[in-house]
């Protein structure tokens, strides 16, 4: 099967791409990583050129030229005090560069919990106390050039966050908090995927960071904190608002401000405005969304939302209707 | 047996069967282009429901569409017709109220390239 193409925010952005994202940080956590990476490239590009040479002149040199490089010396200079002068070099030059990842923190940076769900990610913004204020998911919404402290968590199984433009990998380990910074220096989305192997569609766990400007940024959340859910518009929504409750939607999905109160699926209260469905891995539409809905099983294969085989299409449309308000 | 000395002989045929076969007027789309219309239907996500030779995903919530130059009809009702695809790919209620198959997000020449790359597949 064909990898995932079908957006340019997530998934396939996470890891495709001239330069790859993992070489094309974007901001100071990603850019020390990199920068750490190039020059362990460069010393392994040197290394296998020096011993390239050396098998060269043992397997072809004159007896001269053996005899006069050969020897205990070597292995003394080149065995034994070359790779410690170099590897502790390497070491305290590579910790002084990384510091930025592990630094105390300020306390005052802006917090956000990411929790690994088979196969998804569960998203709370919280306040300076560490009470959730906003809960979403498979999306994250951050202000440019600052800090941002993540929390992450794992629900059942262990999974890794790695944003490649944003910071390296994480595991996310189930009962424990690990802290990870993140901070993207332009506007823009940068594409995630989870980084453990964590069951079925593991490959399939995708998400997107977007990075705003701060007064755009500002305005978001302060939009995302009234709830989306108003009077349906028109009737077709209507009806399909009724159908989320009765259909079971709601056992799973959450969607604020009514009685859909489920906490095992992603929250939906903003669902319309989200770049992606199904964890970054589809466009968002009304197409997708009804074929989400419909057979998700046959997109994710074993993912934990059952298709509803069972719903006419006049159901599935008033519900993508319903979901459609929901921005 | 000689067949050297029979290639010069054969040259001639062999130009003319080296020649593509006239494209099929039926599927006569003018500049629609199927590379750029694999990219669209790529973008739109089609595959949420369809499973389409060289789209990812392969969704199940609607018929495979990896034979659509061979049909007689489209979506059942309609006769095959580009023009008609096009229409059905960018509006589908519009030609067939209550299928469950939405208007998609995409301008016309796009439909009308998804439609190329559609009929393209005829072949595989």
């Amino acid at each position: 099967m064909r990898q995932p193409i079908s957006t340019a925010l997530s998934v396939g952005d996470a890891l495709a791409g001239w330069p790859p994202p993992v070489l094309d940080p974007a901001g100071p956590y990603a850019g020390s990583v990199v920068m750490l990476s190039w020059l362990l490239f460069a010393m392994a590009a040197l290394v296998v050129a020096v011993v390239l040479a050396a098998l060269w002149i043992a397997l072809f040199g004159s007896e001269r030229t053996k005899h006069k490089l050969g020897g205990p010396w070597l292995v003394w200079t080149g065995g034994v005090a070359f790779p410690i002068v170099v590897l502790t070099g390497l070491l305290v030059w590579g910790l002084a560069l990384t510091s930025n990842l592990t630094a105390p923190l300020r306390g005052d940076e802006m917090r956000v919990r990411v929790t690994g769900e088979m196969w998804w990610w569960r998203i709370a913004y919280l306040d300076g106390s560490g009470s959730p204020v906003l809960h979403d998911a498979n999306e994250l919404h951050i202000p440019v050039g600052r800090p941002i402290v993540l929390e992450l968590e794992a629900a059942d199984v262990i999974h890794s966050f790695w944003v490649p433009r944003l910071s390296g990998k994480l595991d996310m380990i189930p009962g424990r908090t690990t802290i990870m910074r993140i901070q993207a220096d332009e506007p823009g989305m940068y594409g995630g995927q989870c980084a453990e192997y964590c069951g079925g569609p593991h490959a399939l766990m995708g998400f997107v960071v977007v990075a705003h400007p701060a007064e755009r940024f500002a305005a978001l959340m302060a939009a995302r904190r009234t709830p989306a859910a108003r009077p349906p518009a028109n009737a077709d929504a209507a009806r399909g608002a009724g159908l989320f409750r009765t259909t079971g939607c709601a056992a799973c999905h959450r969607i604020a401000g009514t009685d859909a109160t489920g906490l095992a699926g992603p929250d939906l209260t903003h669902v319309a405005s989200r770049l992606t469905l199904g964890a970054g891995i589809l466009p968002n539409n009304r197409g997708t969304l009804i074929g989400w809905t419909g057979n998700s099983q046959a997109i994710k294969p074993g993912n934990r939302m059952p298709a509803y085989s069972t719903l006419p299409a006049a159901d599935l449309r008033a519900i993508a209707a319903y979901l459609e308000t929901l921005r | 047996m000689h067949y050297a000395s029979m290639l010069p002989a054969l040259a001639p045929l062999l130009i003319l069967v080296a020649c593509k076969p006239p494209p099929d007027q039926r599927h006569h789309l003018g500049a629609a282009n199927p590379v750029r219309g694999r990219a669209v239907i790529a973008r739109a996500g089609c595959g949420a429901c369809h499973t389409i030779p060289g789209i990812w995903p392969q969704g199940e919530m609607g018929p495979a569409l990896d034979r659509v130059a061979q049909q007689t009809l489209l979506a059942g009702r309609l006769p095959n017709r580009p023009d008609l695809l096009a229409a059905f790919i960018r509006d589908a209620p519009r030609l067939i109220p209550g299928t469950a198959m939405p208007a998609m997000p995409i301008r016309e020449e796009e439909a009308r390239d998804a439609a190329a790359y559609l009929y393209s597949l005829e072949r595989r």
